[in-house]
């Protein structure tokens, strides 16, 4: 094991590593250490413009074209959840019109990264055209033809919104808030697999963004009617008479409770209060949540012993309020920002929830986190999430995901499967798995994989010219100040130092070293 | 992203479980590739002269009673009128009960008495969570977190454990074969490749060391098991195929250098490209792997080398179905239908196959009362499918009756430590008791 404690340039540069995407260059560090640990958290969790970020605008998405029924597919949704004025016909129609518009803001919206976006809206306007108009065999014919072209705009939709926050994350200057946008979108895990509109995606990505670092209730109150959750967890299909329990167990168990700390009977009666929020997927800004009075089951509910005539928003309130929430988020962030393995002894739980306080800030609770003597604790290891492998990697060298060379967007795309992690993708309601869960054989041949991408396309940058400038022997030192790494393991420098003559191999291999798979 | 929604699942369960994270993943739980999983036969045949388990587990939480339907019950009807099978549409098991339609070739196993239906199977005092209720399935622990799974403490029991007995298919370990002293192999179902030059830079990085944490030991026990992984699926291409691939291993400093011919050939992450958006999404919020085909594939081929595995885990997800059930479950069970009839219709021929024993669960069944969105929502109790050749035929335990609800779920009419305890002793000839915390009942499917 390490030594017993971090010393005062390991300690800031923890801070900064897991304030940010997992890299601390060793200037900032000493930077860092020369403000002091309290300097550099307050800098680290600032509020404020950031220029980098800013100028990274969320791309205009579009509504996807219809996608026509194959033969012989149950026919989807429940008849009371249409709405009476969408005849098949005039809703086409509609969706035809604002596809178009969505096809031409795309074509002018920049750049692509190695993803064919004109043409495959080009394909998807004439498809639904002929969609529309075809009947019989031809009819089932086009119909093909727009699934096709409905599954490609789909895919369109996933690459750019993902290649986006992963530019995004690597273009700001402060890093804090990607981060922390990025562990609120593992703890409201929502895929895109399901919801099926990438506007909806944005949409919850901003709320978690703008709402993520203040007080706990108003994200929660957003997150119930947020249009991605609601369709992630069924609630559309919600009547007041047999509501489906799938966003009020979630919401207890992992969003706001914790598993155990509710009775069954508190689900179907949070349920209940849950009805009545709708989607409206036609809106041509995106899914939009709409509350329906008739659908709402009115009358007096009891959840957790408390009583009264509960909505969503009145379900949050009651939620937030309990002891058990605070617990809760303190522990799920823990094992995110602090150990996967140790869990917070009961002193640090209770620092932690008493900084959420009746206030439930977010940002005093993980300041708390972060000045706890078990976040510089030596043994509390992290091992890097895919995303912070990778955008960290690439914010080293100076490569933005959206100018990179060799089709690099689709080789970060595949980057992030291979490694188990792609946003706006999360595996299930429960988010994405942490610790040695990321350390497999797959995502050590992705790693080597990208680790050889990443070092090629740096081949102009400064960060690559200063590792040539090192003379060989000075370059393994070089590295580990230039990714972070304190030191080498005896094995690892062996490596480096036999491959110290060549500087793309060397970089390469630093990448690919365990000692920068985690978070030491 | 599919070999990580059980990546996932399972870490949830280690919390839920309290198994520790690091005892299961940095002890045990080594990656193996394919090729050495179909090397290990000694040529005594799959599983010496065992008997071989195939579990075949369903997350989500599979809806039994549209499974194993009562379609003649008013009551089942009422619940759920939009919902409901009719008595024309089931295939008719007796007892008043039905096979879902999609499910034909079960059907037909059932007519060969291959397939027996324990009915109404779960646990004192259910939990609806997917999560711990999966954690309870897996550990056979209903009353307090367990650190083992009941097929990992089997695997502890042999006389010279070996995680090759046991194995699961996809990229990580499930929890039912985490043991104390041993757990159970997991195989991945992709290729790895590995530049030539890159496999002396692994091997070395990978080199054991003291004074380094566990988790980066860990990190770099995996670029080892790459190595080994690579090495098991080059000697597979040279036999296979030989289109030349094997020329390069000699020659040290291979297009691997910057690493041409490894990364844009597609065939690393199938991660990235089997996400079928035109699949209906419905249920998929609650975990669990698509593929089952390929993994039943990899097990054929296993058992068609001899290995010497006795378990076999493999998995669908899918079953979460709170909105839009008929469709996407039909579609669901349809699947396992066609891939498990097809595995066992191709293995009954061989003498390997003679000695499989399939068994089909979930984490639970779905609530009787139909929800507003012609779903259901999480429930308790359902049944559990045994299938292959030794099997006998027929129904084991009673039908829940749908008159006696228990707070709007079916009553438990059989303990699942029952059907643990059967596949124990007859299949993993094992006395059952010391595995299962003293439960030592059995039914006669076996």
């Amino acid at each position: 094991m390490a030594s017993s404690e971090l010393d005062a340039d390991a300690r800031v540069a923890r801070l900064l590593q897991r304030t940010g995407f997992g890299t601390a260059a060793a200037t900032d560090v000493t930077a860092a250490a020369r403000a002091g640990y309290a300097k550099t958290l307050a800098a680290a969790l600032a509020e404020g413009d950031d220029p980098g970020a800013g100028a990274t605008p969320a791309p205009a998405l579009g509504p996807l074209p219809e996608r026509p029924k194959k033969p012989g597919e149950p026919e989807k949704g429940s008849r009371s959840e249409k709405d009476p004025k969408s005849e098949e016909g005039s809703k086409s129609q509609e969706e035809r019109g604002s596809s178009e518009k969505a096809g031409q803001r795309d074509a002018a919206g920049g750049v692509r990264n190695g993803v064919r976006h004109d043409v495959r809206n080009a394909a998807a306007r004439d498809a639904s055209r002929t969609g529309a108009d075809g009947g019989g065999e031809d009819g089932e014919a086009a119909d093909e033809d727009a699934r096709k072209a409905y599954r490609s705009a789909l895919r369109g939709q996933r690459e750019d919104a993902v290649l986006w926050w992963l530019d995004r994350m690597v273009a700001a200057e402060r890093p804090w808030r990607e981060k922390r946008t990025l562990l609120w979108h593992g703890h409201w895990a929502t895929s895109i697999g399901k919801v099926r509109s990438g506007q909806a995606m944005l949409a919850q990505n901003e709320t978690l963004r703008r709402l993520g670092g203040g007080d706990f209730r108003t994200l929660a109150r957003a997150m119930v009617r947020d249009p991605a959750l609601l369709i992630w967890l069924d609630a559309p299909k919600n009547t007041a008479e047999a509501p489906n329990e799938n966003l009020a167990r979630e919401l207890m168990e992992l969003f706001v409770l914790g598993v155990g700390n509710y009775s069954e009977d508190d689900v179907r009666e949070a349920a209940k209060a849950l009805t009545g929020w709708t989607v409206d997927r036609r809106a041509e800004q995106g899914p939009r949540a709409r509350f329906r009075a008739r659908r709402h089951a009115g009358g007096s509910r009891t959840v957790l012993g408390h009583s009264g005539d509960l909505d969503a928003r009145a379900l949050v309130d009651l939620l937030t309020e309990e002891a058990d929430c605070a617990r809760h988020l303190a522990t799920r962030w823990w094992g995110w920002l602090v150990s996967a393995e140790n869990a917070p002894s009961r002193t640090s739980l209770d620092r932690l929830t008493e900084a959420f306080g009746a206030r439930r800030d977010i940002t005093a609770m993980l300041r708390a986190l972060f000045t706890d003597p078990a976040f510089t604790d030596p043994d509390n290891v992290l091992v890097k999430q895919p995303v912070e492998y990778v955008v960290g990697t690439l914010r080293l060298l100076g490569l933005r995901p959206r100018r990179l060379p060799e089709q690099g967007g689709r080789v970060l795309l595949r980057s992030l499967g291979g490694l188990g992690q792609t946003p706006f993708a999360p595996p299930s309601v429960g988010g994405w798995p942490s610790g040695p869960a990321w350390l497999t054989t797959a995502a050590a041949q992705s790693r080597l994989t990208f680790a050889q991408y990443v070092t090629r396309a740096a081949r102009d940058t400064e960060a690559m010219a200063a590792i040539r400038k090192e003379t060989a022997g000075e370059r393994p030192e070089a590295l580990a100040r230039l990714l972070g790494v304190r030191e080498w393991s005896k094995s690892t420098r062996a490596v480096l130092v036999d491959a110290s003559a060549d500087p793309a191999r060397s970089l390469a291999i630093a990448l690919t070293s365990p000692e920068y798979s985690v978070l030491a | 992203m599919r070999t990580t929604v059980d990546t996932w699942t399972r870490r949830r369960f280690l919390k839920a479980s309290g198994v520790s994270a690091a005892g299961v993943l940095l002890a045990g739980g080594a990656a193996y590739s394919a090729s050495e999983l179909l090397a290990s036969g000694d040529g005594e045949g799959a599983g010496g002269e065992g008997g071989v388990l195939v579990l075949v587990t369903l997350y989500g939480g599979n809806d039994g009673l549209n499974t194993v339907v009562p379609a003649a019950d008013p009551h089942y009807r009422e619940a759920r009128p939009d919902l409901a099978y009719g008595e024309d549409e089931v295939l008719p098991l007796g007892e008043e009960l039905g096979l879902n339609p999609g499910m034909k070739g079960f059907h037909g196993l059932w007519k060969e008495k291959r397939l027996a239906v324990v009915r109404g199977v779960s646990y004192p005092k259910p939990d609806h969570s997917h999560f711990r209720s999966m954690a309870i399935w897996q550990t056979a622990s209903p009353e307090s977190p367990a650190p083992t799974g009941w097929l990992g403490r089997w695997l502890d029991a042999q006389s010279k454990p070996d995680p090759l007995t046991a194995v699961s298919l996809g990229a990580t370990l499930p929890p039912v074969l985490a043991g104390e002293k041993v757990s159970g192999a997991a195989v991945s179902l992709g290729r790895a490749r590995l530049p030539d030059a890159w496999q002396t830079v692994c091997t070395h990085l990978a080199a054991e060391q003291a004074g380094v944490h566990p988790l980066q030991q860990r990190a770099a026990a995996t670029l080892g098991d790459l190595v080994r992984v690579n090495e098991a699926f080059a000697a597979d291409e040279e036999q296979g195929s030989g289109d030349g691939k094997g020329g390069d291993k000699k020659n040290g400093k291979g297009k691997g250098e910057d690493g041409e011919g490894s990364d844009q050939d597609g065939r690393q992450s199938p991660e990235e490209e089997d996400e079928d958006e035109d699949k209906p999404a419905d249920g998929a919020s609650a975990g669990g792997q698509s593929g089952l085909a390929a993994q039943l594939g990899l097990v054929e081929r296993a058992l068609a080398s001899g290995a010497r595995t006795r378990v076999y885990c493999v998995s669908l997800g899918g079953f979460d179905t709170h909105a839009n059930e008929k469709g996407t479950q039909s579609r669901l069970l349809g699947q396992l239908d066609k891939d498990l009839s097809a595995f066992l219709g191709r293995i009954r021929r061989t003498e390997a196959g003679k000695r499989v024993v399939v068994a089909v669960h979930s984490e639970f069944g779905r609530r009787v009362q139909a929800n507003a969105g012609q779903g259901t929502d999480h429930g308790t109790a359902g049944p559990v499918f045994l299938l292959g050749e030794p099997v006998r035929g027929g129904f084991y335990g009673d039908q829940p009756s749908l008159a006696k609800l228990v707070d709007g779920d079916l009553s438990t009419t059989t303990d699942f430590r029952d059907v643990y305890a059967t596949l124990l002793d007859r299949v993993l000839d094992t006395e059952p008791g010391q595995i299962l915390d003293g439960h030592e009942k059995t039914l006669a499917f076996l």
